[in-house]
């Protein structure tokens, strides 16, 4: 009896979150139950994409996608479509533009103008499979290097195919390889980057998680160009899902003669290991990265000399991304002219973005480069939800800087990105609508750096926690004439002395704020007003006499006791007690509690 | 497992010092590393005690402090941030009566803030012990709490 | 692994079990599977077909399901799509016209007449 029906239950990190685990399981037991087994299988895959559908089922070949599937919907699609070939309707995913339930996945709009090449097998494969990775091309891109393809032609085709590094700087990567091929030393490494800590980006670890082998594979083909016969993948403890699938992969590598001595033949020598963080972001930067596999406290150093020529151990150790080892098996196996077709002049190939924030569609897209912000936002994140507007979308997370609506004609390349103050960064999206205060988000974004900060250099250590108390000042009324220049002198200063790269960004987002939402600021500093209606200092909540109806309900759930007056009474807020914590605001009956902000 | 197994599975380099720091504390059932721990790990490695308490005090996933015997993280990164994570704290604050970094006197709960956990899709998201629990509402996290104090989880 | 040769042919046994996930299929055989469909024994037509493509090693047809076609007197109902070419239906199918239609049809291009109830354009 062969198989008719595959099924894959997306078991990336937010589906299982959402509860996937169940979903698998009731389907296990409907299928059994209606003695299925040999006919249909089930398959656990790496993150599809679309987090905010999630629980997801992808059924192949019928090609449909459903959503937001609950343990309690498994009989049905058993019984109506594997039973009976009639999709769930109700799970289907809805067009928010033509309101229509579309059945196959490709044709969402979310899925239809993305362009998969590190995505490829991610949501397709069981990422716990070799197997599965051997049938879809995996290793092949090895074999032919070591077999087909000397060192240099090897790293001829990184070359043509103009990749550049994903973790938000955007070096050209082969020019990182030659360096690091061409360092003299007795031993060299490859390491890759898994410390993924920009808040909002979630790219590698669905790589890891979702197609482990790709990452190896591409690791090992650096390895042969370099030279190196050792390599370390430095993932973040808090990604323990990721951790385990790549341990997995590792020893199934290993297993089948992908890793170890003497590689298909070739006399290549390969080995690799996992090494954990423990939650320190600043490990993301490749010198303190090297220090904390090292066992040492992860603060950067200096550079130059670079980790190519001094790293590891003080050996030459080539250190790249994620999504940018993900790449290279492609371009090996397509070709670099292949490669270089996709994308821009100046930024060739695709890039992986997580959208999160204030949009529809929140979860992984992968597009060609040069796709314009719009498309990004809008035809493939699906806009705001429900009636809002998007007002700017934070690129490149802490080190980066948020771009306005005016703007989203701009295609995404490194170039245009940097021009305009912000930064491609790792690929995190976070969307703002206006109901985000861009002030306070400016010094969120300048609390978390300055708490990841090593502590090293003064600029840093002290700069930050300057800028941090002067924004603080501004979201509690507090601001002073002057302000805005002493944060835009302050961080410009930063900017040029820090000693790495955590500390030269970190002003980015405080900088881009102020050039693009001035007004903002300045309505904090001269109007006490934060027109979002975030930061609390700066709100007032007043009774209107002409709507209240005197129910005292206001009054029980005020936590500070400052509401006066009692049935028949028209009550008043007394504004000196008032902690704004909004109780009021939320329980009044007839909207009689008023929430503004500015002078009073 | 006790202290000496541990050691003896790790050579006796430096590199290994962070991966011995994490099993002591995932070994000690209020997740921490105690000043004699540390004291051990520096003969083993042949490092000053302040090295090895340098870079246990860097690492915020280390504590030197006892802590309960789960440990929530929640996550207030932007994204989770702009999805009301600031209420689930305050539901999270109120159902344990402790403020971020404490931990209830029965020694069950450490409330800690943490960095992005990277599942921003389903924010707001928090980190119970090694589990990730997204599409946060008061209500889930109630229930959350409740099944962590039955033994449920 | 020794060689690139020993990969592939690891390869093509391992690209078996993913077959049903590949999107690029020639020949698509699409089976009615409504309830007058499966009453009529739409489900042995449907088993029947993915067994035959298996045993032969047919690598670019794919086997799938849908709905209630309407034509329920002419049940099981099964759909033939080939790009470029019209869609051929085949009616009152059992497992047995089964094997023929994948040894004439499939195989060797040559509809298998006796079993058509309609050509759709």
């Amino acid at each position: 009896m062969a198989q008719r029906l595959n099924v894959l239950v997306c078991s990336g990190a937010s589906c299982l979150s959402s509860g996937s685990i169940d979903v698998k399981d009731a389907l296990i037991e409907e299928i059994e139950n209606n003695g299925l087994e040999e006919e249909i299988k089930i398959i656990e895959t790496g993150c599809m994409g679309p987090c905010e559908l999630g629980p997801v089922i992808l059924v192949y070949p019928d090609e449909i996608l459903y959503k937001k599937v609950k343990k309690e919907d498994v009989k049905d699609i058993v019984e109506q479509h594997f039973l009976k070939g009639r999709p769930v309707e109700r799970l289907l995913y809805k067009s928010t533009e033509t309101e229509k339930l579309i059945k196959k996945h490709e044709e969402i709009d979310y899925f239809k103008k993305q362009k998969k090449i590190v995505l490829r097998n991610c949501g397709m494969i069981d990422p716990e499979s070799i197997e599965e990775y051997i049938a879809l091309d995996g290793y092949e891109a090895l074999g032919k290097a070591l077999t087909e393809m000397n060192k240099e032609k090897v790293l001829k085709e990184i070359e043509t195919s103009g990749l550049r590094g994903r973790g938000g700087a955007g070096f050209p990567t082969h020019l990182k390889w030659k360096f690091t091929k061409d360092a003299d030393g007795d031993k060299k490494y490859v390491v890759c980057n898994a410390d993924e800590g920009d808040p909002g980006a979630f790219m590698d670890r669905s790589v890891i998680e979702g197609d482990p082998h790709t990452v190896i594979e591409g690791m090992a083909i650096a390895a042969y160009v370099i030279g190196a016969d050792m390599g370390y993948i430095y993932v973040r403890a808090e990604y323990p899902l990721a951790i385990e699938r790549l341990r997995k992969a590792i020893k199934d590598a290993k297993e089948y003669g992908f890793l170890g001595e003497n590689i298909f033949e070739s006399g290549f020598n390969f080995d690799l290991e996992v090494r954990i963080g423990a939650g320190a972001f600043v490990c993301g930067e490749e010198t303190a990265l090297i220090h904390s596999i090292e066992g040492k406290r992860g603060t950067p150093r200096p550079r130059p000399p670079y980790p190519s020529v001094e790293g590891l151990w003080g050996k030459p150790t080539n250190l790249n991304n994620v999504e940018t080892y993900a790449n290279v098996r492609h371009i090996i196996l397509k070709g670099g002219n292949w490669f270089s077709k996709i994308g821009t002049e100046s930024s060739k190939g695709t890039k992986v973005f997580a959208l999160s924030g204030d949009i529809t569609n929140t979860g992984l897209a992968e597009v060609p480069m040069g796709t314009t912000i719009k498309e990004l936002i809008y035809d493939i994140g699906g806009g705001a939800p429900e009636g809002k507007t998007i007002k700017a979308v934070q690129l490149g997370g802490p080190s980066g800087g948020c771009i306005t609506h005016e703007y989203f004609d701009t295609p995404i390349d490194y170039e245009s990105l940097t021009e305009l103050g912000a930064m491609m960064g790792s690929g995190g999206v976070i969307a703002m609508s206006e109901d985000t205060c861009m002030v306070n988000t400016a010094k969120f974004f300048l609390d978390f750096n300055t708490f990841e900060s090593c502590g090293k250099c003064t600029p840093c250590r002290v700069g930050l926690k300057q800028m941090y108390v002067i924004l603080d000042r501004i979201t509690k009324g507090e601001g002073e004439t002057g302000d805005i220049d002493r944060l835009v002198e302050l961080g410009e200063n930063i900017k040029k002395t820090a000693l790495c790269g955590l500390g030269q960004t970190a002003p980015n987002p405080v900088l881009s704020t102020i050039r693009y939402f001035r007004n903002e600021y300045r309505q904090h500093i001269e109007e006490k007003k934060c027109q979002a209606m975030v930061c609390t200092d700066l709100l007032t909540y007043y009774i209107e006499p002409d709507k209240c109806k005197a129910c005292t309900l206001c009054a029980q759930n005020c936590p500070v006791d400052v509401i006066e007056g009692e049935r028949g009474v028209v009550h008043e807020i007394q504004q000196e007690g008032c902690i704004k914590c909004g109780n009021c605001y939320d329980v009044c009956p007839f909207d009689a509690v008023v929430k503004t902000t500015g002078e009073f | 497992m006790k202290k000496e197994e541990i050691l003896r599975n790790y050579e006796k380099r430096k590199d290994n010092l962070l991966y011995i720091l994490h099993d002591f504390q995932d070994m000690n059932p209020y997740n921490y590393v105690t000043d004699d721990d540390m004291q051990l790990i520096a003969d083993y490695l042949g490092l000053p005690y302040s090295k090895v308490y340098g870079t246990a005090s860097f690492y915020s996933m280390i504590s030197e402090k006892p802590r309960g015997k789960h440990i929530i993280r929640l996550c207030d990164s932007p994204p989770c941030h702009l999805m009301g994570s600031v209420d689930i704290l305050d539901v999270l604050k109120d159902e344990l009566g402790i403020k971020v970094g404490e931990t209830t006197p029965d020694m069950t709960f450490t409330l800690e803030k943490t960095a992005c956990l990277g599942v921003c899709g389903v924010a707001p998201v928090m980190m119970v012990d090694e589990e990730i629990y997204g599409n946060l509402t008061p209500k889930k996290v109630k229930k959350i709490i409740a099944d962590y104090k039955e033994g449920k989880k | 692994m020794k060689n690139l040769d020993e990969l592939r042919k690891l390869r093509k046994k391992a690209q078996k079990n993913i077959k049903l996930r590949s999107q690029d299929a020639k020949i698509k055989i699409v089976v009615g599977m409504g309830t007058s469909g499966i009453a009529a024994g739409a489900r042995e037509v449907l088993n029947a077909f993915v067994n035959e493509i298996n045993d032969k090693n047919l690598d670019d047809v794919l086997v799938t399901q849908t709905g209630e076609k309407g034509m329920s007197s002419q049940e099981p109902i099964v759909e033939i799509h080939e790009e470029g070419k019209p869609k051929v239906i085949y009616g009152e199918m059992d497992p047995e016209k089964v094997k023929k239609v994948v040894e004439q049809h499939i195989q060797n291009n040559k509809v298998v007449e006796e079993f058509v109830v309609a050509v759709e354009e």
